[in-house]
């Protein structure tokens, strides 16, 4: 498949980008908890084109026994592109790119789970993605703090992020794959609401610092947002269980 | 003192349950006078005290826990058990019943890999792998009955209030039921079906562990399979 050109315009005259979205708005985004029976917790996130599957491992055993830390548990966390998640196929052997992912998507979530509890193990977060549209990283930490609290790991809070970014000249929210590549910055942050922490912060290419508030403002309504997206994902499978089990009771009452 | 949360509900992680001087119990931590959740579970208060009971996770040790582990490895002077928790569990001989000093056995003879063997946890802290017995009651080899393979974290529930859900289970089926801390539960019934049934009400409450009304709808899952319980064979008897 070839590469998709690059669009004449990624803002048209009205204000609206390319997939039909204002500057402000979100891409639509499905989250799902408990998806893996094998895993001791899983969360599958799409978020406009992307398709992201996590699984999560633990606490259990260290092994190599030397990577066991006598005080805490290890976080491992593995970030991988499918070799068919992209136009051009990826090469399926782990890039620079992908394990600077894996570290920042690490540092992202260990600020959350209480590692503490549980000494001399690993917990092992594995971030597939299956279809990429930029912000993956984003939508990777998203679904992988789903999948820890999903295995019963405990942490402070959820861990939201989104990413925002210039195209033409203009700050906006959420960037796409094309308007990631053919915009003029990109800006991911991922937020931790109660603490209120940020646990991720990159950027790629330039900003004002006006533009650079103005993004991190926008940023964090998107976190807020997709935060309790993710509570109501979390609880949504219970809530089911529950409403179904219940039902059949009344239904077995009135029989 | 005000509890945020509504009671009996359940709560994500970070979740805001409580405000003030309560006292912490599981699954909750504090940030200035704020209590929060600390994973999936259900919001309890009982009394000052604020709890989340997990819906998920695995077997943490505590010395005094019944559990049932597998074998993994034969030693010269013990076992070496999986209990389903984040560490390797170690069986020494001398914390077999029988006589003391150096077995000439091979200790294979005794439990083998692969082999249930229901026991106590004896020392177990942050710094050290958990420590079993099996001299005590009722604990060894398992070699009869059904071996069921639960959450850990829904044992509580399995149990129930003062032991109202696991009594309730033994009377109705007339099974034998042990359940250990770490999940796995043993069944020990005077038929098969008797089993089969007990086993089935297990995996109902690990499903619906979080609803209303469960020990009544379990009660009448089993009646409706005409499994004749405990109550029933006294009234024949």
């Amino acid at each position: 498949m070839p590469e998709p050109k690059q669009p004449e315009k990624l803002i048209d005259d009205k204000g609206v980008r390319i997939d039909g979205r204002r500057l402000d708005q979100l891409r639509p985004i499905k989250l799902e908890v408990g998806l893996l029976d094998k895993a001791d917790g899983s969360a599958y996130i799409e978020q406009g084109k992307n398709k992201i599957l996590v699984g999560v491992y633990g606490p259990r055993e260290a092994h190599p026994k030397h990577i066991a830390l006598p005080d805490r548990a290890v976080l491992r966390c593995r970030y991988r592109m499918a070799p068919f998640s992209v136009d051009e196929r990826k090469n399926p052997a782990p890039s620079r790119r992908e394990m600077e992912l894996s570290k920042v998507i690490r540092e992202s979530l260990e600020s959350v789970v209480l590692t503490d509890l549980y000494p001399r193990t690993t917990i092992d977060v594995f971030i597939e993605v299956l279809q990429s549209d930029g912000g993956s990283r984003c939508a990777g930490i998203t679904a992988a703090s789903l999948a820890l609290a999903d295995a019963g790991i405990p942490m402070r809070e959820l861990v939201a992020a989104c990413a925002v970014g210039k195209i033409q000249g203009h700050m906006a929210l959420d960037l796409s794959d094309a308007e990631d590549k053919y915009g003029e910055a990109d800006l991911p942050v991922a937020w931790v609401p109660n603490a209120n922490l940020v646990t991720l912060l990159q950027m790629d290419g330039i900003l004002t610092i006006n533009e650079f508030e103005k993004g991190l403002t926008m940023a964090l309504d998107a976190c807020k947002t997709i935060h309790s997206m993710q509570q109501e994902a979390l609880k949504k499978k219970y809530l089911v269980i529950k409403e179904v089990a219940e039902e059949r009771e009344e239904t077995e009452v009135v029989a | 003192m005000v509890i945020v949360a509504e009671p009996k509900q359940v709560v994500a992680p970070g979740e805001l349950l409580a405000e003030g001087d309560h006292l912490l119990g599981d699954n909750s931590f504090k940030v200035g006078t704020r209590i929060f959740s600390a994973c999936i579970g259900i919001f309890e208060v009982d009394g000052n005290r604020v709890t989340v009971v997990p819906l998920k996770g695995g077997y943490f040790p505590r010395v005094g826990d019944l559990v049932g582990g597998r074998i993994v490895d034969v030693g010269l002077s013990g076992w070496t058990l999986d209990i389903r928790a984040p560490y390797e569990a170690m069986l020494p001989a001398s914390e077999t019943p029988g006589p003391r000093g150096p077995r000439r056995r091979d200790l294979s003879e005794s439990f083998d890999v692969g082999d249930m063997v229901l026991s106590q946890v004896l020392a177990f802290d942050r710094t050290r792998d958990p420590l079993l017995t099996v001299k005590g009651p009722g604990l060894g080899k398992i070699s009869t009955g059904r071996v069921v393979e639960i959450s850990a974290a829904k044992i509580p529930r399995l149990i129930g209030r003062k032991g109202s859900m696991i009594s309730m289970l033994k009377r109705e089926t007339g099974c034998q039921i042990t359940v250990g801390q770490n999940g796995v539960v043993m069944v020990w019934g005077k038929s098969p079906e008797n089993e089969r049934v007990a086993v089935e009400a297990i995996y109902m409450v690990e499903r619906e562990a979080h609803t209303r009304g469960l020990t009544d709808r379990i009660r009448e899952m089993i009646a409706k399979s005409n499994v004749v319980g405990e109550v029933a064979r006294t009234q024949t008897a």
